[in-house]
């Protein structure tokens, strides 16, 4: 059973909400940089962005992130997932830098992206931002942004759609 | 996928995987820190039964990059010259519960029958005169890297090709997408069944005439006992790639040689250092190639 939880204007009410709370809690624009994890991430990262420049007049520098590389679980998968590869063309040392996914949930992708933000050198902060978080969480993580709290249960899916993918923007819960 | 004996038994798609995994591999090895942490805590042995410095020295870069622990077991220093079997060797490596097994070995079949015999995952590093899979893997992604695609490219493979498992490897690889392969060298070094989809060349000039891609292959000094070729100054004369040679090849194609290159025989020394030549990047894309192999490998559970 498919249930939507968000459609089109509610994502982009929320996505404006986020970027200014991004703005208000950093006090402006410098100094930031966007990091969009690989898939959904790196979407909503572009738009953030964007919405930064219309406020801000201000290019804030935008890296994808692909932690495939860093997962602990690569003993338990059988088949690897598609890889896209990572693009951070501007140095971390020293930036607030804003991790951006589209759900968060048991909080090991983001254990993951924060140790490949490692690799390439030492932000001043990192602070997260995602559009759902779904609870359950096996690691002491949370984020700094969240788009809408759903609790949900193990058994249940979060589908994150988005226009530059699939055509069509819409958050939809799906259960068993 | 357990191990990789050959390039034969890959389908088109499971090589645009690696492919494109290795191109995510390059990016790491272009970092400050071009080492990831995503293979921590497993074992790599290179098994190297024929001497080889390039290749065994790729893969264990590779291996540390992607945080193994790499253990190094070449013939000169092993049991093997005591008499132990490649089945007796495997087993005592195999008890020190390695994950992955990089094979070379002189005897065509070497690494197959590794991995029947193996939970770990193993990956052939040139087995006789049959495969040397990560090779074609790695000319294949820098071909891609520079052209963009491989269907509809013209390549031409040059020289000792009988001797070959590179050619061979690329054979196989090249056939599986929509390209137009050239065998080019004297009669004796091109083997005696050819498949219906290459074309032969006698003659070096006709056979890179408008292609998109030269592979030089290296003379196989060390194979040459059963006089294929009367010396390698008449070798270098006829088949050596020389200068005024690339004016018949395409304008913007590329050349391209496995190494060890043997200058002015099969390659002169102006077009391994010209610009069309490809021979340092193929040394780099194969770390970033042979990371991707092993990341796409699963070794069996015990």
């Amino acid at each position: 059973m498919e249930k939507e939880l968000l459609n089109e204007q509610e994502i982009e009410r929320i996505l404006t909400r986020i970027t200014f709370e991004i703005l208000e809690k950093n006090k402006g624009a410098e100094n930031i940089c966007l990091i969009g994890i690989v898939t959904g991430g790196v979407y909503i990262a572009e738009r953030i962005k964007r919405k930064i420049n219309e406020t801000e007049k201000i290019d804030v520098p935008t890296g994808i992130l692909d932690i495939s590389f860093y997962r602990d679980d690569i003993k338990l998968a059988k088949t690897r997932k598609k890889i896209k590869p990572t693009n951070i063309p501007f140095s971390l040392d020293n930036k607030k830098v804003v991790l951006v996914d589209d759900v968060l949930y048991t909080g090991r992708s983001t254990r993951a992206a924060m140790d490949a933000l490692m690799d390439f050198g030492r932000p001043a902060e990192i602070q997260l931002a995602v559009l759902i978080d779904r609870g359950h969480r096996e690691l002491p993580i949370m984020a700094n942004y969240t788009g809408k709290y759903i609790p949900t249960s193990r058994s249940e899916k979060i589908k994150v759609y988005l226009k530059e993918f699939t055509g069509k923007d819409s958050v939809v819960l799906i259960t068993q | 996928m357990k191990d990789l004996i050959g390039i034969k038994e890959l389908s088109r798609q499971d090589i645009e995987e690696i492919l494109n995994t290795a191109k995510a591999f390059k990016e790491v090895l272009q970092r400050d820190i071009k080492k990831v942490p995503t293979l921590r805590g497993r074992t790599a042995i290179n098994l190297f039964f024929e001497p080889s410095t390039r290749t065994r020295t790729s893969f264990e870069l590779a291996e540390k990059r992607l945080s193994l622990d790499v253990l190094n077991f070449s013939v000169s220093t092993s049991s093997v010259v005591k008499g132990e079997t490649l089945y007796d060797t495997l087993k005592t490596i195999e008890s020190y519960n390695v994950d992955y097994i990089v094979i070379r070995h002189s005897s065509s079949g070497a690494a197959k029958f590794v991995a029947e015999n193996t939970f770990a995952s193993v990956i052939n590093a040139g087995d006789g005169t049959n495969e040397h899979p990560t090779q074609a893997l790695l000319d294949a992604f820098s071909i891609l890297e520079i052209k963009g695609r491989l269907d509809g490219l013209k390549i031409a493979i040059v020289g000792d090709i009988i001797h070959s498992r590179v050619a061979r490897s690329n054979l196989y690889l090249l056939s599986k997408f929509d390209t137009e392969i050239r065998f080019v060298g004297p009669p004796t070094l091109l083997p005696q069944e050819i498949p219906d989809n290459v074309k032969i060349f006698f003659d070096l000039q006709e056979g890179i005439e408008d292609v998109d891609v030269v592979m030089i292959l290296r003379i196989q000094l060390e194979r040459q006992k059963g006089a294929y070729i009367p010396s390698l100054k008449e070798y270098s004369h006829f088949w050596g790639l020389k200068k005024e040679l690339l004016n018949y090849i395409k304008k913007d194609a590329v050349v391209m040689h496995p190494g060890p290159m043997n200058r002015g025989v099969e390659i002169s020394t102006e077009v391994a250092d010209s610009s069309q030549s490809l021979i340092l990047r193929q040394v780099t894309n194969g770390i970033a190639t042979r990371m991707a192999v092993i990341y796409m490998l699963n070794p069996k559970e015990v």
